[in-house]
């Protein structure tokens, strides 16, 4: 604490703060992210990244971090809005609970895995297995995604702005999928079901939010659990 | 987890730097696997031709009779004398980190075995040289003076053991035949099967190492004649698992992961190298790789470039 203390600068005008990767160590930066009132503005420099920056804070601030970035950004948070200028490893916004982390450039593998709340918002492509076991919130890629996307997702939504990859959905619950552009296969469990009013209407606000203008609502392709694997099928072995 | 890195150059302006480069990369990886180490460089190729298939003792495939050859070599014993090895081989003598290059033609090899048989081959090869070591990157690089080397190709892996003991012989590179390296993220779940192929057809083990097998068996498919590529596809389609494999040759440099992709990889491009590691911040203090096209391979796609050549990305059968 006593580093970051000292290598905090506050530049004076827009109360601002910088934390630096190159002098602060992952842990530094959050302790200091922490410390902030309520309301602060944080850059985060020279990321090359570092992974688990901005992680498990639970009140808003507003972070931007200037560079591409490592794992787990912006995971477990609870309140901040999160910026990423350049692309992020594996796990970007996992666990989130409230607030949003948007990233301007591509996600890797398990993006918003098990999130519960808030927006992620990939304006790049996505890798694979986005939104893999989504608790709830929205993730909303604005290219595409990687195979098994939303597997096992429970609740919320995923919107995808370009194309999914192979097993789409597989053993989804009740998170719902949207997508743009077509769909490589669909997961086991998976099917396409009739886009509705009430769906083209959510998919408008969270097209708005996401800034996505390539991604007409009501032309989406939907995806839902087709809940054949809800119950087991006590008959289905009998052939006899 | 294991960290992997490799750089192979374009340009002849990085050669020189090339040690360093590896050596700041491998280290960005120490978290991904602190428990042994070891580091590839391709550096002046002594220019014979690439040698036809054949059998050679200890397992390592292709050793020809007459060309002029570069062995990795280690001993145990610190105080193993070197000078007088390499006296009586009538070979170049290299001293490398307490280790040694020999150079010399591929008739010393038999007379290796029996004059030194405490005496390890890490490598052989025409330009490959390997050191390989129990510690962390960083400690093993500065032992084998890596920092300093020049090259025109590099790879470096940093092991965190989960199948097989952590000894020196079973830290990665594998090198099983001239000029082939091979380091691996991941776990193989047959190779205890495709271990018993291989030797019903010959081939012995140092380890058992599942990635040992891995790299035996691209030597095995490479000395029938079949190009990386080929070897590459028959690997996806003979070993079960979770792997991210950067191979490299005397010429070549490829990168492939398994169906699930389960095991991270980036790869960065620029007009002056391809650079691989498992994740980005290994890359992120490369010179111009802001500008790079960064990118991840796709499940069982082989990404294969070769020296002098361009590009090619071609997808398995």
């Amino acid at each position: 604490m006593s580093v970051a203390d000292q290598t905090v600068s506050q530049s004076s005008s827009a109360a601002s703060t910088v934390l630096d990767c190159a002098v602060l160590s992952t842990r530094e930066i959050n302790v200091a992210l922490r410390a902030l009132p309520e309301g602060s503005r944080v850059t985060i420099t020279n990321p090359k990244g570092r992974h688990n920056l901005a992680v498990g804070l639970m009140h808003h601030l507003d972070i931007t971090i200037d560079g591409n970035a490592g794992y787990y950004i912006g995971g477990l948070c609870d309140g901040p809005d999160v910026t990423v200028n350049g692309f992020v490893g594996w796990s970007v916004g996992e666990n989130l609970m409230r607030g949003t982390v948007r990233v301007h450039g591509n996600a890797s593998e398990c993006a918003g895995a098990t999130a519960h709340g808030g927006h992620i918002v990939i304006e790049g492509s996505a890798s694979s297995r986005a939104a893999i076991s989504l608790k709830g919130g929205t993730i909303a890629v604005a290219g595409d995604v990687g195979h098994m996307s939303a597997f096992m997702a429970q609740a919320g939504v995923l919107l995808v702005g370009g194309d999914a990859g192979e097993a789409l959905g597989d053993s989804l619950y009740e998170a719902v999928v949207y997508v743009a552009g077509k769909v490589r296969s669909l997961g086991s469990d998976a099917r396409v079901s009739e886009l509705t009013g009430a769906d083209v209407e959510f998919a408008r606000a969270l097209v708005a939010l996401a800034g996505f203008d390539h991604v007409e609502p009501e032309n989406l392709t939907k995806v839902v659990s087709a809940k054949e694997l809800y119950n087991f099928d006590a008959l289905k072995a009998h052939h006899y | 987890m294991c960290g992997i890195v490799g750089l192979h150059l374009l340009e002849p302006d990085l050669e020189p730097r090339l040690g360093a480069l590896v050596s700041t990369m491998l280290e960005a990886m120490t978290e991904r696997g602190p428990d042994s180490a070891g580091v590839a460089i391709y550096v002046d190729d002594l220019g014979d031709p690439i040698p036809g298939p054949a059998d050679g003792p200890l397992g390592v495939d292709g050793l020809p009779g007459s060309e002029r050859v570069k062995y990795s070599l280690r001993a145990d014993d610190p105080a193993f004398d070197w000078v007088e090895l390499a006296a009586e081989l009538g070979a170049e003598l290299r001293p490398v980190g307490g280790n040694a290059v020999l150079v010399g033609d591929g008739a010393i090899w038999p007379r290796l075995e029996a004059l030194a048989p405490l005496v390890r081959v890490v490598s052989a090869g025409h330009a490959l040289e390997v050191f390989k070591d129990v510690g962390a990157p960083r400690d093993i690089c500065d032992r084998y003076g890596v920092p300093a080397r020049s090259g025109y190709q590099g790879v470096g892996h940093t092991r965190m053991a989960t199948e097989s003991d952590v000894t020196i012989d079973h830290s990665h590179p594998f090198s099983p035949a001239l000029d082939l390296c091979v380091v691996h993220n991941g776990s193989f779940s047959n190779h205890y099967s495709v271990r018993r192929d291989l030797e019903q057809q010959g081939v012995s083990f140092v380890t058992d190492n599942d990635t040992e097998v891995a790299a035996r068996l691209l030597a095995f498919e490479m000395a029938r004649g079949a190009d990386l590529g080929d070897a590459l596809r028959a690997l996806m389609k003979v070993m079960d698992g979770f792997y991210t494999l950067l191979v490299s040759t005397r010429d070549q440099f490829a990168v492939v992961r398994d169906a699930f992709a389960c095991k991270p990889a980036a790869i960065a491009v620029t007009p002056q190298y391809i650079a691989m590691a498992s994740e980005y911040r290994a890359l992120a203090e490369l010179p111009g790789v802001e500008a790079a096209e960064v990118f991840e391979p796709m499940p069982e796609e082989i990404h294969l470039w070769t020296r002098g050549g361009g590009r090619s990305i071609r997808e398995a059968a």
